[in-house]
């Protein structure tokens, strides 16, 4: 039967640590840190917004590009927070989450050989999609640096086939974040070596310690990046898939030249519902990025205590933890926790190689389960020690 | 409003130690801006919020709303009445409102005939009162900000990226 798939999807390395997700979706009762996504429930206004257009009878297709309602409110929402000026009609498209951007950025950029530098631990599409689309990853390992990306490290990854980079931050699953003056420097080297920049910044609203920056205010920065945004992590609204890519007329017109052959667009019914999202749900953005401060210090504090150290994540819902002295690897370490003790953690390998030795922990989880999870985890440890 | 307020309002059984901790203050700053805010009044008692329906006993009680209009005193207004009426033990919640009747009350009984009698014998004889209106709540919905439903427990999937 093999011989019946395509050549690139055969080669197409799947996830190493399948078999272990597999393990906890068939198991009951876990208390999970493993999930990827906010714990809250998309806030009622948003839904009711949603429930209402389908209560207008609004269930067609729209435009390909996406409501231009919803384009417009992005344009405004952008120049509001960012003092971004990106034009509705033709620098906006709206897509399904910010994975169906990110396929589409990497198609439309990459040509057979084409080299794309990606820094690790990175979220796991970043990889896929570049030889999806045949680009070759390359991968910037930056435990070495507290999972910070440097000017510098990148430099030692150039050469002429190197054509674009994907950075994302508040990262997941580390919980970078950077700093003004870091993001320029490290857009000086861009610019300077002619890298275009995909930036994707769906955790930007969860930046705890300083505003974030966003990568295309940086001088110069908006001609030669591709922003990608979505409603996902914002404002919990995983399940209605709903992401918006940003950037320069020629690059949004290819990726729409894929979108309407392959999706067509987005549900109108999500879209309704992320119209009613960027006009009132800001302060629920602010409440629940409020509640997710507070459970770091819980989790960081928790982890520290127990003698398993991590970098204080600057944002995103992520702790990566190291599991190094424990002596067992970061899928031995996950197993045994979930045999044990009906923990569930993500092996930090599942983000690329250098996650050896580290978990990713998801703190998006209510006090009571992550009281719970650090009680059982201390069992194990001890039980270990 | 104070973050220590706002993490007790939802869950006023958090410890000042977990208080500290997740806003980064000592334990000892934190128990003095509880007491201090006990003082006041700001802080008036913790309580759980119960879903009754669910007390499977004969003495889960019986509420109702009740609209009191009432001839306002020279001099004091609706105070001095008001008073009257919520010093009841029956009564739990008195409000003064704006609209067709001046006195909203929630009041509370072990059966529908101690509310009944409450109405019939306390309230409305009183000098100043006008006139009663009785609304028996049938269903509680939400109370307190919280909805009160049994809800099927939503599978959100144990792991992903």
């Amino acid at each position: 039967m093999k011989n019946i798939l395509s050549k690139k999807v055969v080669e197409l390395q799947p996830s190493g640590i399948r078999m272990f997700f597999d393990l906890v979706l068939g198991m009951k009762n876990v208390i999970s840190l493993g999930v990827g996504e906010p714990d809250f429930v998309t806030p009622w206004p948003v839904r009711e917004a949603g429930i209402y257009s389908l209560e207008e009878g609004l269930t067609s297709y729209t435009s390909n590009k996406g409501l231009y309602k919803l384009r417009l409110s992005i344009s405004n929402y952008l120049k509001k927070k960012h003092n971004l000026d990106y034009c509705p009609d033709n620098e906006i498209l709206i897509t399904v989450g910010v994975s169906e951007a990110l396929d589409l950025a990497v198609r439309s950029l990459v040509n057979p050989g084409d080299k794309v530098l990606i820094p690790i631990p990175s979220y796991v599409s970043y990889p896929a999609v570049t030889e999806l689309a045949g680009g070759r990853p390359i991968y910037i390992d930056t435990s070495a640096n507290k999972f910070k990306l440097t000017p510098d490290l990148i430099k030692r990854h150039i050469d002429k086939n190197v054509k674009a980079i994907i950075l994302n931050y508040p990262n997941n699953p580390t919980g970078v974040s950077y700093t003004r003056k870091e993001l320029s420097e490290i857009n000086k080297v861009l610019l300077k070596n002619r890298l275009f920049c995909i930036t994707d910044e769906v955790y930007q609203d969860l930046t705890y310690d300083f505003e974030h920056t966003s990568f295309p205010t940086l001088p110069g920065a908006k001609k030669n990046t591709l922003y990608l945004d979505g409603f996902s992590k914002s404002f919990a609204m995983t399940g209605w898939r709903v992401g918006f890519a940003c950037g320069p007329k020629d690059i949004i017109d290819a990726m729409t030249k894929i979108h309407q052959y392959t999706i067509m667009c987005v549900s109108i019914t999500s879209q309704w519902a992320a119209c009613e999202a960027l006009h009132s749900g800001k302060k629920f953005v602010e409440e629940m990025a409020r509640e997710y401060q507070r459970r770091r210090e819980l989790v960081y504090e928790g982890f520290n205590r127990l003698g398993l150290s991590c970098f204080m994540p600057e944002g995103a819902f992520y702790l990566f933890i190291s599991v190094k002295k424990t002596g067992l690897t970061s899928l031995e370490f996950s197993k045994k926790l979930l045999d044990s003790q009906k923990v569930a953690v993500v092996p930090g390998t599942a983000f690329g190689s250098c996650g050896e030795g580290y978990i990713r922990v998801s703190y998006a989880s209510s006090f009571e389960n992550l009281k719970e999870a650090l009680r059982r985890i201390e069992i194990f440890l001890k039980s270990r020690s | 409003m104070d973050e220590i307020l706002e993490i007790l309002e939802k869950d006023g059984r958090t410890t000042a130690e977990e208080i500290a901790k997740l806003t980064k203050r000592s334990v000892g700053q934190v128990k003095t801006a509880i007491r201090k805010y006990e003082k006041e009044g700001v802080i008036v008692k913790y309580k759980a919020v119960l879903n009754k329906d669910l007390v499977h006993t004969d003495d889960a009680g019986v509420r109702a709303l009740i609209e009191v209009n009432i001839m306002p005193q020279k001099d004091v207004g609706f105070e001095n009445v008001a008073q009257r009426i919520y010093q009841f033990p029956e009564v739990s919640n008195c409000y003064l409102i704006s609209g067709t009747y001046d006195l909203l009350l929630l009041v509370e009984g072990k059966s529908l005939h101690t509310v009944s009698n409450f109405v019939a014998e306390k309230l409305s004889p009183m000098p100043n009162v006008r006139g009663v209106v009785t609304h028996f709540m049938l269903k509680k919905y939400k109370e307190d900000g919280v909805i009160l439903r049994h809800k099927e427990d939503h599978e959100r999937i144990n792991i992903s990226y």
